[in-house]
């Protein structure tokens, strides 16, 4: 798929993520797919085993889907976390920051706009599931 | 009162050059005016029935005189030479061109001030005590644990699409002249027995169709945990809260639907959890901000005495200056209710005085009520004479703090797309009709509160009378309402019956207030009279 924009250094594994219902009939896949209102919660004993979750959107405006992708981080799962569906440009740095490292808009977006939405703040105010630390850390060293 | 350092301006400039690339982006026809919409509501910019309207955040309702003075320039400059305070301690204008407004952002930013998140279904602006700071019954200044949620609920990755809106206020008293528990969450800052600070949780109130009053969720979380429970109450509201209606999005719903026992059980489970992820800022960071919010250079040995020999002034007194924690001091407000005024609106040249007296009598420091007034917290009273005389000479002395013309209206079908009636007219009437000020202190406190729709920005649920404008059969009607409080005596109001007429509404509220001055007894308060005798004289009176 070309309009993928993807943040990570492994390789980009295709293979069809499943449903939530039907991942738990099928012990060996390892691509499972959230939809908005999916407990991403149900797939904490299971994250050594998955290499991508993919979180759809329906709409933009529903932000479910940012609360699964910390959840997930949190519980310490490492493998690709991929936004799906109505993902916008102006969405895409708050969606890094809770946890999201590749995308799959359905409309595509353009790779300059991304790069400029996603280099533009320089500081954040608050921790969530990536490495940036907050302004007050970096204000008490 | 807070200071930005380079890191809170980088944040403000940076959202100014976001803000102008998205409005170049629309008007180049790159965004749909839909997914323009929440990126221009995230930044206070409205579509209304003319207009765009922009609504700039005053957190915690606190500004200084230079701070004031730019709202003036931007409504001589961008708008009609006058804005609008709001029951958020926000201020709003009404006429502004969607072009124009990365500049106007650049000039808020340049004094330190944003409208970022005054709108959408986000972490809105976050509301405190007008008297914070000031207040002889708090147990310590609110705003900075106010100022700690701003910063953490600014551009928070994880909350910026919520189901709906979600509005906090932060206060540090038992009197809650915040309207406290009619907020999504409600914080009172409190001293355990070992005089410890910590926040005293409320979550689940507000107003609008299902006016709800926050139940207690938590009677004391450790202060330094303080950001993490308001996460973990956030993201369980992310997760559950509904997004099927969005007139049963609020978290009021959740917590109702859910039960207030059942949500306790989610937010702690998700409490426990995140106390493991680092969520909160060192004390350092407390300290830090506390620090800045440390009493100004009070005088010492500072005459009490005030000279009351100008009747017009000693009434003023009596009515609009309040008890001030340090002796020689006292708090004024400055009442934006003239008789047959606009409630909440200011002119460019009545915001630039306020701007001066701010300066010249206040330590440069004023304040917004969700009354939609303005606050001098810090007036010597010595000098409460000659700021009355100006004030006077500006149109700003009106006598009337907390009486029945103090009234809170909304914009009302004047200007606002979501109206079923007009509300300002209508509070217009009502105060020529009580215009008389003996008339007026006679009836004693009465608030009085209108919308002009069922949304009820006007928060006529927590009005002691209340009004709602509806529209019924394409004329708009006056439904009565009684018996509200958005203070420590909260209360929701209700209905006394069927509606009534624009003029029709005005004898009702006249034949209610008379009721009361026929059945009170000594001290109450219209409120405690209603509440005494119920609904049924009122009732009688009005439609036997």
């Amino acid at each position: 798929m070309d309009n993928i924009l993807r943040f990570r250094d492994d390789e980009a594994r295709e293979e069809p993520a499943v449903t939530l219902d039907s991942f738990f009939d099928q012990s060996n896949a390892t691509a499972v797919r959230l939809e908005d209102g999916d407990d991403a919660r149900q797939l904490i004993p299971y994250l050594n085993r998955l290499a991508m979750i993919e979180i759809g959107f329906s709409a933009f405006g529903d932000g479910r889907g940012y609360s699964a992708a910390r959840i997930l981080r949190e519980h310490g799962y490492t493998g690709e976390l991929r936004a799906q569906g109505d993902v916008l440009v102006d969405q895409l740095a708050y969606m890094r920051r809770c946890g999201f490292d590749s995308f799959a808009p359905e409309r595509p977006i353009d790779t300059a706009d991304a790069e400029t939405a996603l280099s533009r703040w320089e500081h954040v105010y608050q921790e969530a599931a990536d490495d940036r630390k907050p302004i007050w850390s970096k204000r008490h060293g | 009162m807070y200071k930005y350092d380079t890191y809170d301006q980088k944040m403000v400039d940076t959202r100014v050059e976001e803000f102008r690339d998205q409005v170049e982006r629309r008007i180049a026809g790159k965004l749909t005016e839909d997914q323009f919409k929440p990126l221009r509501l995230m930044n206070g910019l409205y579509l209304q029935l003319h207009a765009y309207m922009l609504r700039v955040a005053i957190p915690y309702g606190t500004l200084n005189g230079t701070q004031m003075r730019t709202l003036a320039h931007i409504a001589r400059k961008y708008d009609r030479d006058y804005a609008h305070f709001t029951t958020r301690q926000n201020i709003q204008y009404n006429w502004i061109k969607l072009e124009e407004t990365p500049d106007l952002l650049a000039e808020l930013a340049s004094v330190e001030m944003h409208a970022i998140q005054t709108s959408g279904n986000c972490i809105r602006n976050i509301s405190s005590d007008q008297y914070a700071g000031a207040a002889a019954d708090e147990v310590t200044d609110p705003r900075p644990y106010a100022e700690l949620l701003r910063q953490w609920s600014s551009f928070h990755p994880e909350f910026s699409f919520l189901p709906r809106k979600f509005k906090f206020a932060v206060i540090a008293s038992d009197e809650d002249r915040a309207a406290m528990r009619l907020h999504d969450i409600g914080i009172q800052i409190v001293k355990d027995g070992w005089d410890k600070v910590g926040a005293r949780f409320y979550a689940g109130g507000g107003m609008g169709r299902t006016p709800m009053i926050a139940p207690l969720i938590r009677e004391f979380v450790p202060i330094g945990e303080l950001v993490s429970y308001a996460e973990a109450i956030l993201r369980v509201y992310n997760r559950y809260g509904r997004r099927d209606n969005k007139y049963k999005a609020r978290i009021k719903i959740l917590v109702h639907e859910m039960g207030a026992e059942k949500f306790i059980e989610e937010v702690e489970a998700e409490f426990v959890h995140l106390q493991g992820q680092n969520i909160d800022a060192p004390a350092a960071e407390l300290e830090r901000i506390i620090a800045h919010f440390e009493d100004p250079a009070y005088e010492v040995g500072l005459t009490e005495d005030i000279d009351r020999s100008d009747p017009d002034f000693a009434v003023w007194l009596d009515q609009n200056v309040s008890a001030h924690k340090q002796p020689g001091y006292a708090i004024a407000t400055i009442s934006l209710k003239p008789i047959g005024g606009i409630p909440g609106d200011a002119s460019s040249a009545q915001m630039d005085l306020m701007a001066d007296l701010t300066e010249q009598y206040s330590f440069d420091e004023c304040r917004v009520t969700h009354s939609q007034n303005i606050v001098l917290p810090y007036v010597r009273k010595a000098d409460l004479y000659a700021l009355w005389q100006k004030l006077d000479e500006a149109g700003l002395a009106s006598p009337n703090l907390d009486l029945i013309s103090d009234i809170i209206a909304c914009p009302g079908l004047d200007y606002c797309s979501l109206a079923n009636a007009r509300s300002i007219p209508l509070a217009q009437k009502i105060a020529k009709r009580f215009a008389d000020i003996d008339r007026q202190k006679e009836l004693g406190e009465l608030k009085l509160k209108i919308s002009g729709c069922i949304n009820a920005c006007g928060h006529h649920h927590a009005g002691h009378i209340g009004i709602l404008g509806v529209d019924r059969k394409g004329t708009e009607n006056y439904q009565l309402l009684l018996g509200g409080s958005g203070a420590e005596d909260v209360s929701l109001a209700k209905i006394t019956g069927p509606g009534f007429t624009e003029d029709g509404i005005v004898d009702a509220i006249e034949t209610v207030t008379d009721i009361y001055v026929a059945s009170r007894e000594d001290g109450e308060r219209f409120v405690d009279t209603y509440r005494r005798l119920g609904m049924d004289p009122f009732k009688e009176a009005l439609y036997g």
